[in-house]
């Protein structure tokens, strides 16, 4: 079908300047994180990777992924199952509600659960008295994180599962199976790949998600720092190296979050809700 | 058809689980959005009217906010032409590579934002590559509000690229054939007939890319340098706010930001609106 229109001599110009642009703004920034990592050799890359404050950091970013992650997932099942296979009045406004977390700021995503639980929140006092810790403690780092990463596994299988219908469901009932096995059987297999897109978008965000845990994390290391938190400590500390060291292992896992996406639209596009209708 | 489909399939007797569905949606949106952004409503209220507009008519917040709104502006504009080439350049030439290309419009969306701010800070800094060549020439970029512009820039691309791909590849040939056929020059096409059938999508990715841009944190603190007034940016404010345990002050700053936010996406709905309804008569 291409190309449609020509526009003489344009093309190769038109095709420089596009990568003159992503080039320097977007894969510079990508090669200049590995490069200053790599400044000072293997070892000096190595050494702030080894240690205690950077692991725990890092088992930290996978716990907290490990349990946001998981439970936005059985909401995005649920809240498509409610909408996409029932009429009722209020579909819109659970739509918009739903969508809300990407329209705020990260921050205002992390502020919420201080208003609520820090020291003179709603509930600060509350929660002092029964020595219960949310705010600058694990729980706050995922309360922020499921605020922010809420509407991904939702948003890839409402638009899916309105557009694939209930006909088989349907069928399948009419053919004696249980609510159970309609939804494990018939619908999960329809929607396992944009499950699996969603949830990836969902964990790679969930593991670099920054404003949002900054706000609620105290920035106390070794214990309430996750990953992208760590690079802003060691940042902060002037320790360049050791920061870029800590910033490799998200921009590789931004690189296979992208490898496995891309490939995922190449070769499931008309199991995805975006890729359906082109 | 389908809506038919669903219509008839309605009843909750006939596909099961609907009361289970929506109880456990509604009480998850409720705990993790509804009430914590119900106290983000209340809480700057506590300060009174007068308070809260104090709050928010002091400089430095004056000055916070003047920055994210303008810079965040700016770079959703700026980013339109060079989406609008980049998505353009993907759908209408093949070339070698053009899908690796494709792939790569979304690393800004992969990139966590602290990665992307140091990795940003450290090309444009006075003695990055990128800064040292500015510098040469007289500009500043890193630590002056042409770097958060150019953070900015950075996180929004791909958000235009994405809007207005699929309706280039929609785009009706035969329209554009027509207007060959009746003599319309090349840019004439784009302009006349290209140009405002994309209008809709283009407008809602640089929506989009404004509302990224305008709470956009951990891209934007490396590069800004951070000095009240002058680079410091409206999340920025809310930080500091709280850890002057300021909670009231810190709520109003982000209560201000969503109602200006959704009063711009209001109105982006609103053009996206006419335009669409233009491209259709």
């Amino acid at each position: 079908m291409r190309p449609l229109v020509r526009l003489p001599g344009a093309a190769p110009l038109l095709l420089l300047s596009s990568l003159a642009v992503l080039g320097l703004l977007v894969v510079l920034p990508l090669a200049v994180v590995f490069q200053q990592a790599f400044s000072k050799g293997v070892a000096a890359y190595l050494a702030p990777l080894a240690d205690p404050d950077a692991l725990a950091a890092i088992r930290l970013t996978l716990l907290v992924a490990a349990i946001a992650v998981p439970l936005n997932a059985v909401f995005g099942l649920a809240a498509a199952w409610t909408i996409a296979r029932f009429e009722f009045k209020g579909r819109t406004l659970l739509l918009t509600l739903i969508d809300l977390p990407f329209s705020i700021s990260p921050v205002v995503s992390g502020l919420v659960w201080v208003l609520l639980f820090g020291a003179q929140g709603l509930f600060g006092a509350l929660l002092q008295a029964w020595g219960v810790k949310i705010i600058f403690a694990t729980t706050g780092l995922v309360l922020a994180t499921i605020l922010v990463t809420l509407p991904f596994v939702a948003r890839e299988l409402i638009p899916l599962m309105q557009d694939q219908g209930a006909d088989e469901e349907a069928a399948a009932l009419t053919l004696g199976a249980g609510g159970a096995a309609v939804f494990t059987r018939v619908t999960l297999p329809k929607v396992k790949w944009a499950l699996l897109y969603g949830v990836l978008l969902c964990n790679a965000r969930a593991m670099g998600e920054f404003g949002a845990v900054s706000v609620v994390s105290g920035h106390i290391r070794g214990l309430t720092t996750t990953l992208p938190l760590h690079i802003e400590v060691l940042y902060n500390d002037y320790d360049f190296v050791g920061a870029f060291a800590a910033a490799t292992l998200l921009a590789s896992l931004g690189l296979i979050t992208l490898v496995v996406k891309t490939a995922l639209e190449w070769r499931f596009a008309d199991e995805l809700a975006a890729f359906r209708r082109r | 058809m389908k809506s038919a489909a669903i219509a008839r399939w309605r009843e909750p007797s006939v596909l099961p689980g609907f009361p289970l569905a929506l109880g456990l949606t509604l009480a998850y949106l409720g705990a993790i959005v509804v009430v914590p952004l119900a106290v983000l409503a209340l809480k700057p209220w506590s300060l009174g009217i007068a308070g809260v507009w104090s709050a928010l008519t002091e400089p430095r917040v004056l000055a916070a906010l003047r920055l994210s709104f303008t810079t965040a502006a700016l770079a959703a504009l700026v980013d339109a032409p060079l989406g609008l080439m980049i998505g353009w350049t993907l759908t209408r030439y093949e070339f070698p590579g053009r899908r690796l290309l494709d792939a790569l419009v979304d690393l800004p969306f992969a990139l966590p934002t602290a990665v992307a701010g140091i990795a940003l800070t450290a090309l444009y800094a006075p003695n990055g590559p990128l800064g040292a060549l500015a510098a040469k020439v007289g500009i500043k970029t890193a630590y002056s509000p042409l770097g958060v512009f150019i953070a900015l820039l950075f996180v929004g691309l791909p958000f235009v690229v994405r809007a207005i791909q699929p309706v280039l590849e929609d785009l009706d040939q035969e329209v554009e054939e027509a207007a060959r056929t009746l003599g319309a020059s090349d840019l004439q096409r784009v302009w006349r007939v290209v140009l405002p059938a994309l209008a809709p999508a283009l407008v809602s990715g640089v929506g989009l890319a404004f509302a990224r841009a305008v709470g956009e944190y951990g891209s934007v603190i490396f590069i800004a340098g951070n000095m009240p007034m002058r680079t410091e940016i409206a999340p920025l404010l809310i930080v500091i706010k709280l850890e002057e345990f300021d909670y009231a002050g810190a709520a109003a700053v982000g209560l201000a930001m969503v109602v200006i936010a959704f009063g711009a996406l209001v109105a982006i709905n609103a053009l996206q609106a006419r335009l669409a309804g233009h491209g259709r008569t």
